[in-house]
């Protein structure tokens, strides 16, 4: 601010002393409606005080701050905000814990809210596992494909997902094993490389045929009570198909002897003693959405 | 309203000489001070209120004209019924909240469509810019809300307090039955004619009949009531009470203006070139060696925005030329040449202190540039809604998976589609792929009897999900592990569209 006053030569009007490029302010009269509207906004901010928490100050406990008139607080608005939602949802819920899972899927409004809940759940529990697009990974299924281990209809989903896989703690847990043929001593390894490229060849991959058909009579003797005399499996029993393109450990040589000879036993929990029923049909159908369904 | 025209009257007798003692106190009222002078400012300014006086003349007449036909556009327009079908809202301009949709007659605008509403307000700002170009600030003076409900409220003011000198006079005077009745008059029809602004401004926004049935019987939704309220209290109050202050303190316009027009641009001016050396006049005696103003003031008394345009061109002036009017008025009773006050450029003022002839530069590169870019725009905007599509297609390919290897070693993508029907009849879109031989479409359940088939509504879209999957045998068709694909959608009339997609696979 310059001391000395200045006075704009054309329109005769004291300046601030502010000055920009030669540019200055004119220091003309703020009309006094402007000033009162000021004034008001004062008197507000005080009416705001009291209404609001505003106000911190120290007590014994720490920091602590008035709580305004009505006790509002962000977190307040929130939690009921969020428990709105769950009112509204629970309406849906009771449906969807009643009804067969069946039925579900063939109600257009129920369905949009369990594939919604199911997608948020599957999220929160399955993704870790089965990849966020729950498209698997080594031993670990995807669950878009039309291939099934323990069947892919909605109510053979629900059962997999209430009692898991090989989860000792459910006595209703969906049991079987790959036996560990060499480690077992139950086959040479000889008989092993035949049953691999036995195996190779049910997709046109073998490179040995007398191997191969040396193999499908150890097949005979060993494989077919689970995987069936024509190798396609059998969802009872959760035994692959063997014929297929898609395989859980990998469908090469080394990776169908490694199985062969150390068994395999991927174990899935039980999501039935951690959720709700209801909250399963929903993770059920949502699966079952993914494009595999049967 | 004959106390005016005495006024006047009075006005002229002394200018011409035949005023009488008892008439010149009249005249006292009539020859104010400019309100908003630059003389004598304090620190805080309290408002002197602004009591324009009425004038009459060409400028007056396209005022009311202007007046009367942007008051009828305001409160008609949600009225216009337009037919959009069966389904569809009737109102010719709606702006359809809930819905999302803004209907205006033709045009129907969806929210991802709002460029059409940038461009509309594209070409108001340059129609501003070259209108301000051309001649000041035309729409300040003529056509801005705040101008006309402001002339509006004043012409309700001097229904019933009268004129200028009248309304002095009366505020001056102490209460009495008389006063109270015209004032409580005055904020009756103000508050009145401000409801009905508030009013009208939500017909905007629902169903016009509908809402005014709605609004009288007090079933109108709280919202409604809410934003009549808010409308009726600016209205009163900018129109009714701050008036000039809210284009003097509050509105930027004035402040942009400067950097719009130029030496050439016609602005309402005082011709001090011949109206100085300024002076009162006695009937008989000669013009010779002075100007042209007698210095009446009727100029300052008719100005609504309280300033005195001899003061050469202000910040506060709106260039409603009013006080062109008012000169002219006086200039006729004198007997000398109209345009003492008129529109004027600041060229032209030095070409007629040089002698020069005058010259009116309307095209120059300022409103050549201007015009230009309004043409432009306005081409666009035609072009784009020409060409605006009814039929829309939307696809996203799944990236999470990328693709999914089947039992049968196929490959299967998912795609999420969005079809978009802006027609205002409900049709059936028919669903095919092309571009990928092999490749076979499957909508997401099987037990749907014609999934391809997709009924949607007039005026609505869909969200559908599709399966495409290629043959273990065909899979030599990608190239690097992806395909081109073409998703195409075609309604039982034929319109059809178009959305090019790929198709991704083992990278082999
Ligand atoms: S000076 Fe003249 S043109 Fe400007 S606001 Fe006043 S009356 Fe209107
Ligand atoms: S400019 Fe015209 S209206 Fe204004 S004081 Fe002079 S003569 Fe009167």
């Amino acid at each position: 601010m310059s001391t000395q006053k200045h006075t704009d030569e054309i329109s005769g009007v004291e300046t601030t002393g502010h000055e920009w490029d030669g540019i200055r302010e004119l220091n003309n009269p703020l009309p006094k409606w402007w000033i009162y509207t000021f004034y008001v906004c004062i008197l507000w901010s005080l009416v705001y005080w009291v209404i609001f928490p505003a106000w911190p100050y120290l007590s014994s406990g720490g920091w602590k701050h008035t709580a305004g008139s009505y006790g509002y607080t962000q977190r307040g608005e929130v939690s009921a905000e969020l428990q709105k939602v769950a009112e509204g949802r629970a309406v849906f819920m009771k449906q969807i814990d009643a009804m067969p899972i069946e039925d579900i899927a063939k109600n257009d409004s129920l369905m949009e809210v369990a594939l919604a809940g199911g997608k948020a759940t599957f999220a929160d529990n399955c993704a870790p596992c089965h990849g966020s697009g729950a498209a698997g990974g080594n031993g670990f299924p995807n669950l878009n494909d039309d291939d099934w281990l323990w069947g892919g209809k909605l109510a053979d989903i629900q059962t997999t997902l209430t009692h898991g896989i090989r989860w000792e703690a459910d006595a209703d847990t969906r049991q079987n094993m790959m036996p560990r043929f060499l480690d077992d001593k139950m086959l040479t390894r000889e008989q092993i490389n035949d049953v691999a490229e036995y195996v190779l060849s049910l997709s046109n991959k073998a490179d040995d045929a007398a191997a191969a058909t040396r193999g499908s009579e150890v097949f005979a003797a060993n494989c077919v009570s689970c995987h069936g005399a024509d190798a396609k499996g059998n969802q009872e029993l959760g035994a692959p198909n063997l014929t297929d393109a898609i395989w859980l450990y990998g469908g090469d040589k080394a990776t169908i002897v490694t199985t062969l000879s150390h068994g395999r036993g991927g174990v899935m929990p039980a999501w039935g003693a951690r959720l709700p029923g209801s909250t399963i049909k929903e993770l059920a159908l949502y699966v079952h959405s993914l494009g595999g369904g049967k | 309203m004959s106390e005016p025209a005495t006024n006047l009257e009075n006005l002229v007798a002394e200018a011409v000489g035949t005023a009488s003692a008892a008439s010149s106190s009249a005249l006292n009222d009539d020859s104010a001070v400019a309100v908003n002078s630059q003389l004598n400012r304090p620190l805080y300014q309290s408002r002197i209120k602004v009591q324009p006086k009425l004038v009459h003349g060409t400028f007056r007449r396209i005022k009311w004209l202007v007046m009367a036909l942007t008051l009828s556009v305001y409160y008609v327009t949600p009225f216009i019924r337009w037919n959009r079908g069966p389904g569809m809202p009737d109102q010719a301009v709606l702006l359809d909240f809930p819905a999302r949709r803004f209907y205006f007659f033709f045009l129907e605008i969806w929210p991802q469509e709002f460029y059409y509403v940038t461009g509309l307000l594209i070409l108001a700002a340059l129609g501003l810019f070259l209108a301000t170009s051309v001649a000041g600030r035309v729409w300040c003076g003529y056509t801005c809300p705040q101008t006309v409900w402001t002339d509006l409220f004043v012409f309700v003011e001097r229904l019933f307090e009268g004129d200028r000198s009248a309304r002095i006079r009366l505020d001056k005077e102490g209460w009495s039955v008389g006063k109270l009745a015209r004032k409580v008059g005055k904020h009756a029809v103000w508050l009145l004619i401000a409801i009905l602004t508030g009013g009208a401004w939500v017909f905007y926004f629902a169903d016009a009949p509908t809402l005014a049935m709605q609004m009288v019987t007090f079933s109108a939704p709280m919202t409604a009531y809410i934003f009549v309220g808010l409308f009726t209290a600016t209205t009163y109050t900018l129109g009714g009470i701050a008036r000039e202050q809210v284009c003097i303190y509050m509105c930027p316009w004035p402040r942009i203006q400067g950097a719009m027009f130029d030496e050439e641009s016609l602005l309402v001016s005082y011709k001090d070139d011949r109206g100085e050396k300024r002076g009162p006049h006695k009937k008989g005696t000669s013009w010779e060696g002075r100007g042209d103003c007698i210095d009446c003031g009727q100029c300052v008394a008719a100005c609504p925005m309280g300033i005195d345009i001899r003061d050469g061109m202000q910040l506060e002036c709106i260039q409603c030329a009013l006080c062109i009017d008012a000169c002219d008025e006086i200039m006729d009773k004198v007997g000398r040449p109209r345009g003492l006050i008129g529109y004027d450029t600041l060229n032209n003022h030095d070409r007629r202190k040089a002698g020069e002839p005058l010259r009116f530069r309307i095209i120059r590169p300022r409103t050549i540039v201007y015009a230009a870019a309004l043409l432009i725009v306005a081409a666009i905007m035609v072009v784009a809604l020409a060409s605006r599509e009814t039929l829309q297609l939307a696809v996203l390919r799944d990236r999470n998976p990328l693709f999914v290897t089947l039992s049968d070693g196929s490959i299967r993508n998912g795609y999420g589609i969005k079809i978009i029907n802006k027609d205002t009849a409900a049709h059936v879109f028919h669903v095919t792929i092309e571009g990928l031989e092999g490749a076979r479409l499957a909508g997401l359940s099987a037990d749907e009897v014609n999934p391809t088939e997709i009924a949607i509504g007039p005026d609505a879209l869909k969200n559908v999900r599709f399966y495409v999957s290629l043959p273990k045998d065909r899979l030599s068709a990608l190239d690097h592990g992806l395909a081109e694909l073409n998703f195409v959608v075609t309604d039982e009339t034929g319109r059809h569209t178009v959305r090019e997609t790929t198709f991704r696979g083992p990278d082999q």
